[in-house]
């Protein structure tokens, strides 16, 4: 079986498009992309398809690429220091930007339940205060698009069953409750697959996923049992790293669904279907 | 039927839920994830109590103010945690009780048996306790020559069946109706026994009928301490905990002493979170509250062991000491995705779940145990369900960090692949330039792995963990930052 790739298609170049709100937006807004260590390397089309996405929407995007990663990884292997210094990073390095916009709800959860906490016992006063300043300004997309734009209705145009895992850390950590869901009920022809057990992990859980690999694949078998019920053409979320351990077994077995973050399915439209985003 | 004494008398439990010995969480999950009908009865079991809870929360239109209440009432315990404690004491000892303090699981059997000694037994009956089971009661007592018989029905299953408790609430969900009517038609003598539950039921009551009878000293547990009264609360669904409280001359109960509450009417909060977090009900069938002495009714000896066993470190750090918030509703455990698929055993400790990996490191080393803060996914469903907001991933993270500390020091660590792995990440990341590079370098590599459709089926050495049981993607032709660039400069 051979699907149609969707993350090598030639990138093409977009300038930015007319509001599909009708300059209901700011023309001025300004939102600074921090796309991620694992969407930079293994990812690259979600990055494009936010930027085409804001783009749409008349966002100018910035991004700043001193960026690396967020430290997630250290800090949940208990590597505090190694943790440290790439929140420091961050901090320093959108200290001035107006509103940082990142497509991975994990990266997000650790940066506001874990930098306060790591500045607390490593850092120091300044950092603390700037990170208090800056953190109501950094928005995972889906929060983005809805609390802060205050748009739904995307434009977007994607023709197929699709069904929405909700990752434990937009769930449980971000709250984002039902902004997923808005923005996916206004894609013109998809159809919403209802995905059971959704607040249930699917044990990806990062180096949990190879220093317990055998639980780990446990729980993915249960999850994937779960999405191929829905008989969805597409499993999609607002984080890659589920995405990737979920799109990996179904590549194995052969499952006939595919794994698409959101942003890819917001970003595409008639004109730009998915296969064809830069 | 054979008699209750020789039916205590048992095998020690294949499965080790001693710590010290218990193989680390990964390889001790292995025999139950093959174990295809224990998995089937433990997800069942916890599917039932889930769903139950959840239709019991949601009627509650005030549930998130009575978690605040409950926590907060646990957190103010935990602040002023001796001056309840010597309430207690003296409220307990003027109701004709005897206190006993024990600062490790050594002294406080000790002070069991002693107590068991002086009253020339050489029987007790036990209400289910997690404490005893803590301090590895049975065992020692067995060792002592006294037959410990439990009267709980899910521990009188495991204790004839030879099997280890793999919940904190509901200790053998792990076994099912047939396999329940197999343990007791073979260790009661009851060939024709069927797998009705009135039958079954009807074979326990006949057992433990002649126990509550004729054993003089029984041993308990307690959901709480009241320390405005003295008095020790016993939470329980079938009754027969107050037939031990009742019924026997002497009753020790053994407590943690975070188990101390202020006063009688906080049980309103406590009560009401407890069942349903615990069992999914509104109000638990028995509570029994136990204050002191009464002339004539009841047991005449009254003795309360108070174990720290660890207790007042956790007390002493700030991140870690919220743990002595629990209540020991296993809300946690019903909640978890790695419980519902590893059950109780894997956990090598006789407190599984959430809850049991950040426990267990505590109560005993944490090298002990150091698989168990690694046994979670940080999904968070555990901290979304405490009753009493117990951030269990923020200290199963605390406690990683401990570990590693430990071990990167460590030199035979230097090339665990892991470590190596997150050593080498964290100086990449260190500069976008390195990083940059990292990235083409890893295109290189990972194309030497790639098959034909793009896609990684099988990696060497750490990485086969992965592909295993999954496909990776190959490396895209560009990263994002590269894509940036190249279209930045078209721009222009």
């Amino acid at each position: 079986m051979h699907l149609p790739r969707i993350d090598d298609a030639q990138p093409f170049c977009p300038r930015p498009v007319e509001s599909v709100t009708n300059g209901t937006l700011n023309s001025e807004m300004r939102a600074s992309l921090f796309i991620t260590c694992y969407n930079d390397t293994l990812y690259p089309e979600t990055g494009r398809a936010v930027v085409a996405l804001l783009e749409r929407l008349g966002v100018e995007v910035e991004f700043n690429s001193l960026q690396t990663c967020c430290g997630q990884m250290h800090a949940n292997s208990g590597f505090r220091a190694e943790a440290f210094s790439q929140a420091k990073r961050f901090v320093q390095i959108y200290r001035d930007a107006e509103t940082i916009v990142i497509p991975s709800s994990s990266c997000v959860a650790m940066i506001r339940e874990q930098y306060q906490g790591l500045f607390e016992e490593l850092g120091n006063e300044r950092l603390r205060r700037d990170f208090a300043v800056l953190s109501p300004r950094i928005f995972e997309l889906s929060e983005y698009l809805v609390d802060h734009l205050k748009v739904e209705d995307l434009g977007a145009y994607f023709p197929h069953r699709v069904a929405y895992h909700a990752s434990c850390h937009g769930l449980r950590a971000l709250h984002l409750g039902d902004r997923p869901y808005r923005l996916l009920a206004k894609v013109r022809g998809l159809e919403l697959a209802p995905l059971a057990n959704t607040d249930r992990c699917c044990g990806f859980g990062g180096t949990f996923s190879v220093k317990n690999a055998e639980v780990s694949s446990a729980m993915l078998t249960a999850k994937l049992q779960d999405i191929l019920a829905t008989r969805a053409e597409f499993c999609t979320a607002l984080d890659n790293s589920c995405l990737m351990h979920l799109g990996g077994a179904m590549h194995r077995q052969f499952a006939g669904v595919r794994t698409v973050h959101m942003a890819q399915i917001l970003a595409a439209t008639e004109t730009h279907p998915i296969e064809e985003l830069p | 039927m054979k008699g209750p004494e020789s039916l205590a008398r048992n095998k020690p439990p294949r499965v080790q839920l001693d710590p010290r010995f218990a193989p680390p969480f990964p390889q001790a999950a292995l025999p139950v994830l093959r174990n295809t009908q224990l998995r089937k009865n433990v997800a069942h079991a916890i599917d039932v109590i889930q769903s139950k809870r959840a239709r019991l929360v949601e009627e509650k239109a005030d549930w998130e103010e009575l978690r605040a209440a409950a926590s907060d009432l646990r957190a103010h315990v935990l602040d002023n945690l001796g001056h309840y404690l010597e309430e207690f004491e003296s409220q307990c000892t003027a109701a004709g009780g005897h206190v006993h303090w024990a600062a490790d699981g050594t002294e406080a059997r000790r002070i069991v048996l002693e107590i068991i000694r002086q009253k020339n037994a050489n029987e007790v009956i036990k209400i289910k306790t997690m404490t005893s089971a803590e301090i590895q009661l049975n065992l020692f007592l067995e060792q002592a020559g006294i037959a410990a018989h439990e009267t709980d029905l899910a521990e009188i299953i495991l204790q004839l069946g030879g099997e280890a408790p793999s919940h904190i609430v509901v200790p053998a969900l792990h076994v099912n109706r047939s396999q329940v009517r197999d343990i007791f038609a073979q260790r009661m003598g009851l060939p024709d026994l069927s797998d009705d539950p009135q039958a079954l039921t009807a074979a326990a009551r006949t057992y433990l009928r002649k126990l509550f009878l004729t054993v003089p000293v029984a041993i308990s547990g307690a959901n709480h301490l009241i320390a405005e009264t003295g008095g020790v609360v016993i939470v329980e669904s079938e009754g027969n905990g107050r037939m031990c409280l009742t019924l026997p001359q002497t009753l020790i109960a053994i407590a943690g002493i975070e188990k101390v509450i202020p006063r009688f009417q906080d049980l309103e909060v406590l009560l009401q979170v407890l069942a349903r977090s615990a069992t999914g009900e509104r109000m638990n069938p028995y509570t029994s509250v136990w204050s002191g002495v009464k002339p004539g009714d009841g047991p005449q000896n009254f003795h309360v062991v108070l174990l720290d066993n660890g207790r007042s470190d956790m007390l002493r750090r700030p991140v870690e000491r919220q743990t002595l918030k629990c209540i020991r509703c296993a809300a946690c455990m019903n909640a978890c995705p790695v419980y519902r698929q590893t059950g109780g055993h894997a956990y090598g400790s006789v407190y599984p779940g959430p809850i049991g990996a950040i426990l267990t490191p505590q109560l005993q080393r944490l090298e002990h145990a150091q698989s168990l803060p690694y046994a979670s996914s940080l999904c968070g469903a555990c901290y979304e369900v405490c009753p009493v907001k117990i951030n269990i991933p923020e200290v199963l993270i605390e406690l990683r960090a401990q570990v590693t500390n430990r071990e990167r020091e460590e030199p035979r660590r230097f090339f665990d692949p892991l470590y190596l792995g997150l050593r080498i990440a964290s100086f990449i990341l260190a500069s976008p330039r390195r990083l940059r590079l990292a990235q083409r370098l890893g295109r290189i590599v990972a194309r030497l792995f790639a098959s034909r459709d793009g896609w990684i089926h099988v990696l060497p050495g750490y990485g086969a963990r992965w592909t295993r049981t999954r496909d990776l993607r190959g490396v895209p032709s560009q990263t994002f930052r590269e894509w940036w660039s190249t279209r930045n400069k078209g721009e222009q």
